[in-house]
């Protein structure tokens, strides 16, 4: 499979304080990890990065950005090793950043620890280190729930008071597809995906101010077809250009449309079929045309408020699709495009999980989340209503129900609860996630980032997604940067030459 | 591949389709449901509105 990874913004409060300040929570959650592991975690290296770069082929001008997209430093790296002079050594609080011994980043994100997973190569590494990153965050807020604070953390899209923050899933892409044909081409599938991916969510609309249930939490926060803003107007195909690999090779498809997903299938399905998908656009396959929505903005909201899936879509060519029908159309273009095991499980899954959503969609409890989380609330309802007149769906047990759901806790957490009693089916094991969370994957250039923090942090000056800074007693005096342009690159000459024991 | 039908179909015209209960896929779960429910019910009763009133987040990405 292609390269990709996984962010998760974590929802956060103080079990103590409901007013904390969650910028405040955020640095101190990063700070005592980072305290809490040792040595063993290195800062993020601001030089490469480039938000303002837009895939349609313009950079948008400093001056007229959303502070916001301002995440980067204004210095730019080169290819091979190269030196940089030194600079100020001063850490801004609401940024602290920690890059950590499995290769991901952890950090202060807006007003939300986010954990960045580590590049990987297949969808079931994708679900490990995404776990992975759920086990760092657990143990960061117990490192943090010192002097009276408790900190919480919420694996969710949603405060239900029109707040949203991202999952993003990132997929390199070859730079030969054309940007408008890659966003068109993948649109039907970002808005249909969520029939087994959504996460659920109680309440309708952005501030939840209408009464329901919906299949997606993101849904209501996408506004826009395409655009370069993550925070407002929120598109469904992201054009940030910022590959952090060869620019003349690679694009990074930068997805914002997804939910957080507590349950392993949806993460495994969520990247996997996105992958095989990417991978028939690549192959310039005009099948997919025939996939086009009418409105692709209003079909999100529609897909999401539809828990028969029988709601037929408006196409481009004027017919009409259920997500269901799209989905099956898109499974089949698809099985020319599996090259592994990994894809083989993909598909199958893919395809058992189709056929059950058309024949019971509670067939799918053990698997699909939004079904799960369903089932739950639906028991919730009837316990406390009755048959004719369950409760209502503005009840605050439900809205807490559906927050508990995502708590990290495992004490907490409904769904893990769920999970642990069996009822949610689990992917990986808790061994393997411990060894994710201390252990890159071998497979991409997080095998050299992961190893070097942890094996040699003394002379890990800072490291990025395609950087790592070295500060090394040199005649020169300056920093030397090693550039990782290739995503799959898993040695090096110097960095290997440095881990040799 | 999509099915094809005549005429436009905008979104207002179609009725809302019905939607699902749960059948008989879904009792192996209920159990674990019930059991889950049994154990939060009593606090999900006292604290629900005032957990759902606090908790508020920044929006973010």
């Amino acid at each position: 499979m292609r390269v990709c990874g996984i962010e998760t913004e974590y929802g956060i409060t103080d079990r103590a304080d409901s007013g904390a300040n969650p910028i405040l929570l955020s640095s101190m959650l990063v700070a005592e990890y980072r305290r809490s592991v040792g040595a063993a975690t290195a800062p993020w290296d601001y030089g490469g990065e480039d938000p303002l770069n837009d895939q349609r082929g313009y950079r948008r001008a400093r001056g007229q950005a959303h502070p916001d997209l301002l995440t980067d430093a204004p210095a730019r790296g080169n290819n091979g090793v190269t030196l940089r002079r030194r600079r100020g050594s001063w850490e801004d609080p609401s940024h602290l950043n920690a890059v950590l011994s499995n290769g991901a980043r952890l950090y202060v994100d807006h007003a939300h620890p986010e954990y960045s997973g580590p590049e990987v190569t297949s969808a079931r590494d994708a679900v490990l280190w995404d776990r992975a990153g759920d086990e760092v965050a657990r143990r960061a807020a117990i490192a943090a729930s010192i002097d009276g604070v408790f900190v919480a953390l919420y694996k969710n899209n949603v405060d239900g008071k029109g707040a949203s923050y991202g999952t993003h899933e990132n997929f390199l892409v070859a730079r030969s597809v054309p940007f408008d044909e890659l966003a068109r081409r993948i649109t039907p599938h970002l808005v249909t995906r969520q029939i087994f991916a959504g996460a659920g969510r109680v309440g309708l609309g952005q501030r939840g101010e209408e009464p329901g249930f919906q299949i997606s939490q993101r849904a209501d926060y996408m506004e826009a077809e395409v655009g370069l803003e993550t925070t407002l107007r929120r598109p469904i195909v992201n054009t940030r250009d910022e590959p952090h690999a060869d620019p003349a090779r690679w694009r990074r498809l930068h997805v914002i449309i997804g939910d957080a997903n507590c349950m392993d299938v949806p993460t495994l399905l969520k990247v996997g079929t996105t992958a095989l998908v990417l991978s028939a656009i690549e192959a310039r396959d005009e099948r997919l045309d025939l996939l086009e929505l009418g409105d692709p903005v209003e079909a999100v909201y529609a897909v999401s408020r539809d828990l028969s899936l029988a709601r037929r879509l408006p196409l481009a060519s004027g017919a009409s699709s259920t997500a269901l029908e799209i989905q099956r159309a898109l499974l089949e273009i698809a099985r020319d495009y599996a090259t592994d095991a990994g894809d083989a499980e993909v598909l199958a899954r893919w395809e058992g999980v189709l056929e059950r959503l058309a024949r019971d969609p509670f067939a799918c409890a053990a698997d699909v989340e939004w079904v799960a989380k369903l089932q739950f609330l639906g028991r919730l309802r009837a316990r406390h209503g009755s048959a004719e007149e369950p409760l209502p769906w503005d009840d605050p047990r439900l809205q807490a129900a559906d927050v508990q759901w995502s708590d990290l806790d495992p004490a907490r957490g409904l769904c893990s609860r769920l999970a642990a009693a069996g009822a949610v089916e689990r992917l990986v094991t808790e061994a393997q996630i411990a060894e994710a969370v201390v252990t890159p994957p071998s497979t991409t250039r997080a095998w050299l980032r992961g190893r070097m923090v942890a094996a040699r942090p003394e002379i890990v000056d800072a490291a990025g997604w395609s950087t790592i800074v070295l500060d090394r007693e040199t005649d020169h005096g300056d920093l030397e940067v090693v550039t990782l342009d290739d995503p799959l690159a898993t040695t090096h000459p110097l960095l290997d030459s440095l881990l040799a024991p | 591949m999509p099915q094809v039908t005549s005429g436009e179909t905008p979104y207002d015209d179609i009725p809302e389709p019905e939607p699902p209960t749960p059948g008989g896929a879904a009792q192996a779960q209920t159990d674990a449901v019930d059991a889950l429910l049994d154990e939060i019910d009593v606090t999900l009763q006292a604290n629900a509105e005032q957990f759902v009133r606090s908790f508020v987040q920044k929006g973010g990405e």
